[in-house]
């Protein structure tokens, strides 16, 4: 609470300032998608044979599968044989010393991650990945002494197959969608965690995802699994630079929760969102999926997103383990001509199991911002109960706000409630902020910021102060 | 400290203010009287600026300068203050993170650093205690689930934070029970010094009893039609505001 109104005033005055290009030497692949392609990435990465077994049966499942049009999005069709599918910084450490290339250094420094450890006083491991591959992991030693595993998922393939082996693919598996089937065969890089049985991990883990060559796409992987009674929390951040034209990020993130153990995801996303006619900006294509098999087991998705011209994504939860949790809160923020598709899925399968989901889209300039969710209770799991909040907030008279909920309930002992609002930005509440000196923008800081606090107040303390700077910077010039 | 002269002013193109005239010195207490739809709060939403109302003649001056041609934000760091009629709700906006952007806001404009956390922090227990705001209400969002003299308390609280040279109260008393009324009033006489002024717009002369006024006017159709000492108030509660239509329409 102490700084955030200077953070605010100071933020309300600027653009999106991630835009910027680092000039390394990267090897990029040619463009275009074919086996070959595929048998290359997996031979740059020294993947084992089930790997690119893996791969390959994706790409063919791919290749049956249409690029879904359901979504109350206009997605241009994209050319995928005009995307690069893979790009990495040529040397990301010096061969003599060890050291990491300081452009990448540098980079990582303007957009605020810390990768020397001697300088994180944050005391939050990262992982950064730039285009497809991670450039440096801190604090994996550390966490290592007490079997706390973070590291890129190419090393996990290597170092630790036989947990990859028995998780990948095992909650989103390749057949799930378009973006899915995709994604599991062409992914570069991405975060691999686990967390042993009974281990409170003692730090957030944190990935940073970042965009930097042209023409290419970025299809990451994550892959976190929670063994019984463990818990952790994790962060994802990504922004990439300004360019005209549109790029593909199409990741997947897969989560498992054992007995009692408990996961928080918390992602804020500030891609690029393309200039203010609609020009350029990231296509976020991501499936986002937690199965909570444990008894007792929970996992906590927190979203908040700004950036990106389209949004497509559904951090969801299949509640297997009996008493198992789910929660889903979300901020969804558009304007000029993004178009976000958000929401989450909650599929109780055990009994006793309880889902709460809280969203709230702001919607200004020309964009369009919709909720898609569903609520699904199997006939066998009894005793569930579901609270569903969805509150859409307009900003101007040009934009729109969509909801689309689904409630599917096949038994009589579970309880399932939903509640909808939508509003407009209240001239009263403005000028009542004017009154007291505040002036215009400063007040739809505060107002939006307000409106969107029972999201953020459930971001860890240091992702909460940058998130709400950043619903500021992105609402500059939106009221009208 | 404040002249208008012969201000006229419209909503939705229909006309309320027809041509109102008023000076306030430094120390004074004016109290503006009136039947309902006489333009009382069209006055005080007039010269704070509220964007539903159109200025379409007459002159403002504040401390020497053209008030109108101030923004409404600029107007409140001149030290123009309005206790609302009906304050808004803001929800999910605490009452310390709202006075804090004022508070600095004002800063700002007078070319000061912003307060440190501490010095604010003691500031506020300072002058909650004006209008004995507990410490409840100053740490909940900006008027949400307040009852209704809660928030006129929370409007002085305001007042009393930000030490306006000129405080306009618009219907303060409205919706308030008597013992809510004492302390708004007293809070308002604690505040009163030589140097700034208030204007009380009321409909009732109870009010005035705990706030004394020096000069009451009647506003009606737009204009003042009558200004006098207090006992004009006493006069009005006497006869009824019939007694200023039947003179003011034959």
């Amino acid at each position: 609470m102490t700084d955030n109104q200077q953070f605010i005033a100071q933020a309300a005055n600027e653009e999106y300032k991630y835009g910027f290009v680092t000039d390394v030497d990267t090897h990029v692949l040619p463009k275009g998608l074919n086996e070959d392609v595929i048998r290359e990435i997996s031979r740059l990465k020294q993947e084992p044979q089930w790997l690119l077994d893996f791969r390959l049966k994706a790409f063919a499942h791919w290749r049956t599968l249409e690029q879904p049009s359901w979504g109350q999005l206009k997605l241009p069709p994209i050319d995928y044989q005009a995307i690069s599918y893979y790009a990495a910084p040529k040397k990301k450490t010096d061969g003599n010393t060890g050291e990491m290339d300081p452009e990448l250094v540098k980079t990582f420094d303007k957009l605020g991650i810390p990768l020397e450890e001697r300088m994180a006083l944050s005391g939050m491991a990262v992982d950064a990945i730039m285009d497809s591959v991670s450039v440096r992991t801190t604090y994996s030693e550390r966490l290592a002494e007490l079997g706390v595993i973070f590291c890129p998922i190419s090393e996990a393939v290597r170092d630790y197959p036989d947990l990859v082996r028995r998780y990948l693919g095992r909650v989103v598996p390749y057949t799930d969608n378009f973006f899915a089937a995709l994604n599991s065969a062409v992914f570069s890089d991405g975060s691999f965690v686990y967390i042993p049985k009974g281990v409170r991990c003692p730090m957030e883990l944190s990935s940073y995802f970042r965009i930097n060559a042209a023409q290419t796409g970025q299809f990451e992987r994550t892959l976190i699994v929670a063994d019984d009674d463990s818990y952790v929390s994790y962060l994802e951040g990504c922004t990439a630079p300004m360019r005209d034209e549109n790029q593909l990020h199409a990741a997947i993130v897969e989560i498992v929760v054992e007995d009692r153990a408990e996961v928080k995801y918390s992602t804020v996303q500030n891609w690029y969102p393309g200039d203010k006619d609609g020009n350029g900006g990231i296509y976020n294509l991501v499936t986002k999926r937690g199965l909570c098999r444990g008894d007792h087991s929970k996992l906590s998705w927190t979203q908040v997103e700004t950036g990106s011209a389209v949004t497509w994504k559904y951090p969801s939860c299949v509640l297997a383990g009996d008493y198992s949790v789910g929660e889903f809160y979300s901020v969804a923020l558009t304007r000029n001509y993004q178009q976000a598709d958000t929401g989450t899925k909650m599929i109780h399968l055990g009994r006793n199991s309880t889902s709460t989901i809280v969203s709230k889209g702001i919607s200004a300039g020309h964009s369009q911002n919709s909720y898609r969710g569903l609520v699904k209770i199997a006939p066998k799991a009894t005793g569930c109960r579901n609270y569903t909040q969805c509150d859409s907030l307009l900003l101007s008279d040009t934009s729109g706000a969509h909801t689309f909920p689904v409630i599917e309930v096949d038994n009589d002992s579970s309880v399932v409630e939903h509640e909808a609002t939508t509003s407009k930005i209240n001239e009263e509440q403005i000028f009542y902020c004017n009154q007291r000196g505040i002036p215009t923008e400063d007040a739809v800081g505060l107002i939006v910021n307000g409106y969107a606090k029972e999201v953020m107040q459930k971001l860890p303390m240091e992702f909460a102060v940058e998130a709400q700077k950043l619903l500021s910077v992105s609402l500059e010039g939106s009221v009208g | 400290m404040l002249e208008i002269k012969d201000l006229r002013a419209s909503v939705e193109g229909k006309e309320i203010l027809k041509g109102v005239n008023l000076t306030v010195r430094p120390g004074e207490v004016h109290a503006i009287m009136g039947p309902n739809g006489s333009g009382k709060s069209t006055l005080s939403a007039v010269l704070t600026g509220n964007p539903a109302y159109t200025v379409t003649g007459g002159q403002v001056t504040f401390g020497g300068k053209d008030l109108l041609a101030l923004s409404p934000e600029d107007r409140a760091h001149e030290g123009l203050f309005l206790s609302f009629q009906y304050p808004v709700e803001i929800p999910g906006v605490s009452m310390v993170n709202f006075m804090r952007a004022a508070v600095n806001e004002k800063r700002k404009y007078q070319g000061l650093e912003p307060m440190s956390a501490s010095d604010f922090l003691k500031l506020m227990r300072e002058k909650r205690a004006v209008v004995q705001l507990d410490n409840k209400l100053a740490s909940r969002a900006v008027n949400e689930g307040f009852s209704g003299g809660e928030k006129k308390r929370n409007e002085i609280f305001q007042m009393a934070m930000l030490e306006p040279r000129l405080s306009i109260l618009d219907e303060t008393d409205s919706g308030l029970d008597i013992d809510a009324l004492r302390i708004v009033a007293s809070g308002v006489n604690t505040l009163k010094n030589r140097d700034n002024a208030t204007i009380v717009i009321t409909h009732y002369q109870r009010l005035l009893d705990y706030i004394k006024p020096d000069f009451v006017h009647i506003l009606y159709k737009g204009r003042i039609v009558m200004s006098a000492g207090p006992e004009l108030a006493l006069e009005l509660e006497e006869k009824g505001y019939d007694w200023v239509k039947d003179s003011m329409d034959n």
